[in-house]
């Protein structure tokens, strides 16, 4: 708890440092990452943050300790190398792009690692900074650092809303970007540039080899917020900084914790979370609708058999000819039949289930769409009578009040359905 | 050059690895699998601390349950994601692995101590400790290096696998609609496959790592696609390359004194690389072959 208070109570200069830091790099790559989402590259983001693996040893070995300006530029180079490698093999071969972003990742971490061990031979005592940059280390960033993993990360962030509009079009219709006059190749360079180097800001704090979920998982959590690119951007910015910050936390709290993953911990909670919770696309909600959906469809049709009924004029049904007419389903019809009963829509009588009058009004109002719906099918696409009761038995669910207006005015108010079965109305009897 | 028992241990033990990975790998790039491959590999982390934490052993079919259960469960996850939560596919693999992952390396970080595991352990295995650590039987006999039979296990297994299903495999991988209209299962097949990659990456974890059986799974067959047209040669060229590529990554990693498995994914990438290179020149030639007929050049 004391740790708790004084990490976020920023008393410490280089606590607030490492915030502000991991706030600048979870931002600019949160708003990367949500484009390459979008653009359906998320993977292409993994492949870059293990190609930078052979950048950072080779800065290393240049000069020869921890530099910030090697290591970026070093990172730079081979995360860049790599998504022009990608992109050669993928023109220049048959073989297919997550094959090639496999290949080219797997490789390029196994030249780092190779690189890596042949340092830790070495024995160079300012490679215990090297550690870091697998894993990540948040507390580790010092004022040198901040400056330039800072300044980098708010360039990419101001680069991506000075172009918002341009990637925003190139991602979403590239063929009318490029009819509108865009340089379209020459904006995809910079954006590549701009994820090269968002993955470049993130190394030292979350490491090379899960830096791409920083990437990934932000806007797919976003996604599920909302269709809109604004709020899915902010919302994707929002999810990476809490997370982003929720890891430093634990990597000064716990000595020798790694950052990264606990970053990625944080950020996937978020993400499940979505997944099941979010407003309209969450699993929770789409699972509720279909519920509600199915007990719609289920009280229709209940309805409905009870009119059917009446308008045969054959005998009245019991609660259990009722039962037997839903087999497999009776758990849910008496349900259903004491809910009707509560809403006033039947009654028992004798043993026997009627329609009220409102019941009445509803059972006639799905019938008649059904009917409306066969008629209009038969009338429009020419469909034979014996073809149209499958899709109407559907649409009787689904149509509105204003269609039905529609439709009624359509076909010119008719009396009968195809199978010559009267089309019942409010004021009939 | 004198023979080194050693060293030949190490490049025999890769070669076997390699030959594992590169042909189940085959199926996979087929499949367009190849990063389902990439999140199998770190998705079984968790799998392997938590097997190696309860059983108290290296060894043993508790980690190769333990990961084997991860892997398909990894698949499963991508699966639920992408069709019913609908994610998009990429994203699906990319949230999974990421996130399993990130639970392997915080289990090893908390059992730090406790377990004999560590994150470069993980990141690329130790094949160059594999001629020291031997079985020895009760009555002193040494049987060979653990993880050289470990190996040869687990590549008898991928053969009789890939023998057995061969034609299921190949149907599935090329034509699944009608692999699904004779009647074979695919989900069966697609899922027996992810088992065998799981339990291949588990096997060659301690030898080379999470993440460079990546390599091996993808790049030799990578190649071998590229220079082949048919399933068989295209197997062959990956066990061929398979080999060369531990032999030539053993002494690369020797000369310059790193990683044994880092030298193998190098090695690959050069092979890959080369075989890119021959195909373009191949085809600048035969395009330059060409005689332009007088009138259509017109």
């Amino acid at each position: 708890m004391e740790d708790f208070v004084y990490f976020f109570s920023f008393q410490d200069p280089n606590v607030a440092m490492v915030v502000a830091g991991i706030t600048l790099l979870s931002i600019s790559a949160a708003m990367v990452g949500t484009f390459t989402f979008l653009d359906k590259k998320a993977l292409l983001g993994d492949a870059i943050s293990h190609a930078v693996l052979p950048g950072v040893c080779l800065a290393f070995m240049f000069a020869g300790s921890k530099n910030p300006y090697w290591i970026v530029l070093g990172a730079f180079i081979t995360g860049a190398v790599s998504t022009y490698a990608i992109e050669w093999i993928s023109r220049s071969t048959k073989l297919k792009e997550d094959t090639v972003i496999a290949a080219v990742l797997s490789v390029f971490f196994g030249i780092g690692i190779l690189l890596f061990t042949q340092l830790q031979q070495t024995g160079d005592a300012a490679l215990s900074g090297l550690d870091h940059f697998l894993f990540g280390n948040a507390i580790s960033i010092v004022y040198e650092d901040l400056m330039v993993y800072g300044i980098l990360a708010l360039l990419v962030i101001v680069c991506l809303l000075v172009f918002y509009k341009e990637f925003k079009l190139i991602i979403f219709n590239p063929g009318y970007a490029q009819s509108v006059g865009l340089p379209v190749k020459r904006l995809k360079l910079l954006f590549n540039t701009l994820l090269v180097m968002a993955v470049v800001t993130g190394i030292q704090a979350i490491g090379v080899v899960l830096m791409a979920a920083l990437l990934i998982t932000p806007p797919a959590a976003a996604r599920f917020w909302s269709d809109r690119l604004k709020i899915i951007l902010l919302l994707a910015v929002i999810f990476a900084v809490l997370s982003g910050i929720a890891g430093a936390y634990i990597s000064f709290a716990v000595p020798h914790m790694p950052t990264g993953p606990w970053v990625v911990m944080a950020i996937s909670f978020i993400a499940f979370a979505s997944f099941f919770f979010a407003g309209k696309k969450g699993i929770l909600s789409k699972w509720y609708n279909q519920r509600n959906y199915q007990q719609k469809i289920h009280r229709d049709h209940l309805l409905k058999s009870l009119y059917q009924v009446r308008e045969r004029n054959a005998a009245p049904l019991g609660k259990a000819d009722i039962l037997e007419l839903f087999p497999g389903k009776e758990k849910e019809t008496k349900r259903f039949i004491s809910k009707l009963k509560k809403e006033g829509q039947i009654e028992e009588k004798s043993n026997h289930l009627l329609l009220t009058p409102t019941g009445l009004v509803e059972a006639k109002r799905v019938v008649r769409l059904h009917r409306l719906w066969e008629l209009y099918l038969a009338q429009y696409l020419n469909l034979a009578p014996d073809h149209v009761h499958d899709m109407a038995e559907k649409m009787e669910h689904l149509l509105t009040p204003e269609l039905e207006a529609k439709l009624d005015a359509s076909l010119d108010y008719p009396t009968q359905d195809p199978h010559h079965s009267k089309i019942p109305r409010d004021h009939d009897l | 050059m004198t023979f080194d028992p050693n060293a030949f241990l190490i490049i025999l033990t890769g070669t076997l690895i390699a030959i594992s990975c590169g042909l189940l790998g085959s199926f996979l790039i087929l499949r367009n699998m190849a990063m389902i491959g990439d999140a199998i590999s770190h998705a079984v982390l968790p799998g392997i601390v938590l097997a190696f934490f309860f059983s108290g052993q290296r060894e043993g079919i508790a980690i190769i349950i333990g990961a084997g259960l991860l892997g398909i469960l990894a698949t499963i996850i991508i699966d639920y994601l992408s069709t019913k939560v609908k994610l998009q596919n990429d994203a699906s693999i990319g949230v999974t692995f990421t996130w399993l992952f990130a639970i392997g390396i915080i289990l090893i970080t908390v059992f730090a101590g406790q377990i004999d595991l560590d994150q470069d352990c993980v990141l690329y295995g130790e094949i160059a400790y594999i001629p020291l650590d031997l079985i020895v039987t009760e009555n002193n006999t040494i049987l060979g290096p653990r993880v050289l039979w470990i190996a040869v296990i687990n590549v008898i297994l991928v053969l009789l696998y890939v023998g057995f299903m061969y034609k299921e495999l190949k149907l599935t991988s090329f034509d699944k609609q009608f692999a699904q209209t004779i009647g074979f299962s695919t989900g069966f097949i697609n899922l027996s496959l992810m088992g065998m990659v799981s339990y291949t990456t588990v096997s060659s974890f301690e030898a080379v790592g999470a993440i460079l059986v990546l390599a091996l799974l993808v790049v030799p067959p990578a190649t071998a696609y590229i220079l082949t047209k048919k399933l068989k040669p295209m197997l062959l060229l990956t066990i061929l390359i398979g080999f060369l590529t531990s032999l030539v990554g053993y002494y690369l990693a020797y000369f310059i004194d790193g990683s044994i498995a880092g030298a193998m994914a190098s090695v690959s990438g050069l092979f890959l690389l080369a075989a890119i290179l021959y195909v373009t020149i191949q085809k600048r030639s035969i395009g330059k072959g060409i005689i332009m007929p007088a009138e259509l050049k017109r």
